[in-house]
């Protein structure tokens, strides 16, 4: 029997390596060692001149229950709750008609969702503060209008967070949701409807199951960093809304408590972890988390 | 095991020796022995997982041996890339780059080749013509039908002469119009530019229609190397004689040998039957295979069979007339004959069959077969 | 109502609602870009004085700005060209070998993507901070790549699923060595699918305010100058900027999507 020695062609060791290596180094070095680190960091304390001090300590986890801080998760859940059902509800109807309609410029509609997010996501921000101010475009006109004497006060409070964060989250309903709807096969609707089903039934036990996929992604790709967006509500908010994006910024700038921060991270990462796995049970696909 | 007879002047241009393919726990490819003559056109044909298509990414390089060699025109190719090999291969998929119009396809060989653009403009305009392409070479692949496109996959190999043409399936997408005539036009090409083809299929009908010879696997081994001919009227094994065309197979002992003829007792009945090339003793495990159009039905006892059956179904296919006859076993017999007087359904009729008709094969199994024959080797 | 009056309602229902949708996504870059033709120079600068084109002008003499425009799109760069190679690499390796360990790989890409900004941005800055790399240029670029690595990825990976594995062997049967058939086939063939993957890694980078918030040191990046000049009023030269990178972002978008429809037309 003769002996095989040099062949790297079909032995896939090397070259897997050399394609795959880099990226493993790279996640290793910059997402999971930081993790890691937060979560020991999590279980750490601080002395008097904000050093951290290495010794084991659940401090930062009793911390936690403080009922201020309850108060903030509750809103927390609550803006993204409502973000996420306010995207589904205008995002839905607004893909469904996007994605199925037999206008030749069909991709210039989805090319619009995307152009707005091509500036500065603070910018837009800002701009929405520059018209719902008080001496903004909107009360200007309904003063002009004589609608109202007086300003009226739009901004600075969770409202105003839940109009931003729908705002800067809106395409990442829109996106899944468009590419569910358009593969939806139109021989499977007219089917439907051959069998006479009525519309609001077709919707209900067709349409719906099949684009579910979309609205799925869409919730874990809305709520998820919804949680984290602290600027949003900084900007509108006023410090109003805060959120635990807004809780975790202060320990880890002017706060100074980078242990007591890890603690209210780790919060957040296992929140993420519950809903992915939900979204995974749902037989959501991580891939299309992802573009 | 190779018939040499005929191929005995001929140039031996590919040869497999005692090759194996391991993947894991998978034995693909088992101890093949296999001669390819220049200019033939060599099909290997077995069912899915057979073992052929490995068999022919091996010549290609896509594969490497676990153990074996493979040379072509004496030269060990072992060690040699699939760029640095003198062969081409036809995909089943076609491979057409989906970027690169008609004409950078065909041209891409030459083109790695640094033969000069002038040639491989000629060469290319040549090559389109006689795939009968011309004036396709701006189109891009994704703007050309199965057909062509299988045909700009021909031209794009062949463009570099190569010493062997490897076809893994290369018909298997097309629908059976398309096949049937593009099964001609591989053959005409293959014998104008006389270049050597391995060609792999499932299609039994295929290789018999293009094959110089073909080279049966199944699991892994080699059933039988022949051509058409051979292999349809001279099975070697009952792999092959079920494989190819249909064929009715009594399976039993020889009970009795006196001279040349042999008493063979099968579960419903006994015959005798002309053991020609004296192969078979007394006690030997024996499958004999008639094919449908050379099984005979009588109604009255015919002298040396004792097969009785029971008709179960006469339909007439155009101006054959194919009859069904169930054995006492439960197993059924296939007849075809021209045309004739037909027979009431539930009739008793006599099987029987002319001399010659009936192929006889050993049946001990394939793994003590290869174990014998291992043996003997060393 | 009968059939066809209803829907003719229906469809002009759908118009307006769709209407009202893009007008709420484009009204503050309408603000935006209003903002910046407003001739006003006092603080928070929103009552409108008249239209004037000054700013775009005084724009470039605001250095600091400029200057953050410019770190902006130094680290988009070298963000794309990294996240892009790498990425790139390891969306073909992990799509042809089977290799122990690639399920751990592919969750800890999921990661960047799903979790929220902010824990990336902070596991970074303890990271950084623990190791004493100084918290600057290197820093962000390093964690724009992290986040931008896995939408290259799955850009390439999507690319890959249609793609056939086939053509890589034809092209060696044809003569060429694995590096020709990699630049001839694999890259062409991918080309879409990694632009994409790139134009997402730049857009993500230039726009990034959360992960650079923590990782950023002294260096002010042009959305962490924004930030920084919120409190006080976002200015009109600002405003202008912004303006700007818009256009050029579309005319960037409009140039290299075009060239990919063309290529993209003939692919199956």
């Amino acid at each position: 029997m003769k002996k095989l020695s040099r062949h790297t062609f079909r032995s896939n060791t090397l070259p897997s390596m050399a394609m795959v290596g880099p990226v493993t180094l790279w996640l290793a070095f910059f997402v999971a060692i930081p993790l890691v680190y937060v979560f020991i960091m999590s279980f750490c304390s601080i002395d008097e001149s904000y050093n951290i001090v290495f010794k084991f300590t659940a401090s930062n986890y009793e911390r936690l229950f403080n009922p201020n801080y309850m108060q903030i998760y509750g809103t927390s859940i609550l803006v993204a709750f409502l973000t996420t059902i306010l995207c589904i509800l205008i995002g839905y109807p607004f893909s469904f008609m996007i994605a199925r309609t037999k206008w030749k410029h069909k991709a210039l509609l989805y090319m619009m969702v995307i152009i707005p997010f091509w500036t500065n996501s603070l910018i837009r921000i800002y701009g929405w503060r520059t018209f719902l101010g008080t001496g903004g475009w909107l009360n200007h006109l309904l003063m002009t209008l004589n609608l109202t004497s007086e300003p009226i006060e739009f901004l600075f409070n969770k409202g105003a967070t839940v109009l931003g964060m729908v705002y800067c989250l809106f395409p990442f309903m829109v996106l899944p949701l468009y590419t569910a709807i358009e593969k939806l096969d139109q021989n499977l609707l007219e089917a439907s409807s051959d069998l006479g089903a009525k519309g609001h039934t077709t919707f209900r036990k067709v349409i719906l199951p099949l684009t579910m996929s979309g609205v799925f992604s869409g919730s874990i790709m809305v709520f998820i960093p919804c949680l984290g967006y602290f600027f949003v509500s900084d900007i509108l908010g006023g410090g109003n809304s805060d959120m635990i994006g807004n809780l975790i910024e202060r320990q880890f700038q002017s706060g100074n408590n980078w242990p007591l921060g890890a603690a209210l991270s780790i919060i957040l990462i296992l929140i993420t972890l519950l809903l992915v796995k939900l979204y995974q049970k749902a037989g959501g696909d991580m891939d299309s988390l992802g573009v | 095991m190779i018939s040499v007879s005929t191929e005995a002047e001929k140039k031996v241009i590919v040869e497999i020796k005692g090759v194996n393919k391991i993947y894991g726990s998978n034995h693909v490819v088992k101890d093949l022995d296999l001669t390819v003559y220049e200019g033939e056109f060599l099909t290997l044909l077995g069912s899915s997982g057979c073992g052929k298509t490995t068999t022919l990414r091996m010549v290609a390089g896509f594969e490497e041996p676990t153990s074996g060699s493979i040379r072509v025109e004496g030269e060990d190719i072992q060690n040699k890339e699939p760029f640095e090999r003198d062969v081409n291969t036809v995909f089943q998929s076609y491979a057409l780059f989906p970027h690169m119009t008609v004409y950078d396809n065909v041209a891409y060989g030459l083109k790695m080749k640094k033969v000069k653009k002038a040639e491989i403009k000629e060469r290319v305009i040549h090559m389109l013509d006689l795939v009968q392409l011309g004036g396709f070479e701006k189109r891009y692949p994704s703007q050309l039908s199965g057909g062509q496109k299988q045909r700009v996959a021909i031209a794009r190999a062949l463009i570099n002469r190569p010493k062997v043409l490897l076809l893994d399936e290369p018909l298997g997408a097309l629908d059976l119009k398309l096949r049937k005539q593009m099964q001609l036009e591989l053959k005409r090409l293959q014998r104008k530019l006389n270049i050597t083809f391995i060609y792999v299929t499932h299609d039994q009908e295929e290789a018999l229609t293009m094959s110089d010879r073909i080279c049966i696997m199944n699991d892994g081994v080699l059933q039988q190397v022949g051509t058409p001919y051979e292999i349809y009227e001279t099975p070697k094994t009952k792999f092959v004689a079920t494989f190819i065309g249909e064929t009715n197979l009594f399976e039993g002992s020889v009970i009795k040998k006196s001279g040349r003829k042999l008493h063979i007792a099968v579960e419903p009945g006994d015959f005798a039957v002309e053991d020609e090339n004296e192969n078979f003793n007394q006690g030997d495990m024996i499958a004999v295979s008639v094919r449908p159009e050379r099984m005979l039905y009588s109604d009255t006892p015919v002298d040396g069979f004792n097969l009785i059956g029971t008709v179960k179904e006469q339909v007439y296919v155009g101006s054959v007339l194919k009859t069904i006859v169930i054995l006492s076993n439960g197993n059924e017999i296939k007849i075809e004959r021209l045309a004739g007087q037909e027979l009431p359904t539930g009739g008793q009729v006599y099987l029987y069959w002319g001399n010659g008709d009936a192929k006889l094969i050993h049946t001990f199994d394939n793994v003590f077969a290869q174990a014998v024959e291992n043996i003997v080797m060393q | 109502m009968n059939k066809k009056a209803k829907k003719v309602f229906k469809k002009g229902f759908g118009i307006v609602f769709c209407s009202l949708v893009y007008i709420f996504l484009f009204l503050p870059i309408i603000v935006i870009v209003t903002g910046s033709f407003n001739a006003t120079t006092t603080k928070p600068y929103i009552s409108w004085k008249g239209f004037t084109l000054d700013w775009y002008v005084k724009l470039f003499d605001n250095s600091a700005l400029l200057h953050s425009f410019g770190t902006t799109m130094a680290i988009a760069v070298i963000t794309t060209l990294l996240a892009t190679a790498i990425g790139t690499i390891a969306a073909i390796g992990m799509y042809k070998y089977k290799f122990k360990g690639k399920s751990v790989i592919d969750g800890l890409l999921y990661i960047p993507v799903v979790i929220p900004e902010i824990v990336l941005g902070i596991s970074l800055l303890t990271l950084f901070s623990g190791t004493n790399i100084p918290r600057g240029m290197l820093t962000l670029i390093l964690a724009h790549t992290t986040f931008a690595i896995p939408y290259v990825i799955f850009n390439v990976r999507a690319r890959l699923s249609g793609y056939d594995n086939s053509i890589e062997e034809a092209s060696m049967d044809l003569g060429a060595n694995r590096i020709t058939t990699l630049k001839n086939i694999t890259l062409p063939v991918l080309a879409p699918g990694i632009a994409g993957g790139a134009l997402l890694a730049f857009t993500l980078s230039i726009d990034d305010v959360i992960v650079s918030y923590f990782v950023n040191g002294q260096i002010k990046t042009f959305p962490l100058k924004v930030m920084e000049s919120i409190k006080s009023g976002v200015a009109p030269d600002v405003n202008a900027l912004s303006t700007l990178i818009l256009l050029g972002t579309i005319i960037l978008v409009i140039l290299t999507q075009s060239d990919l429809l063309k290529k993209i037309r003939h692919k199956k």
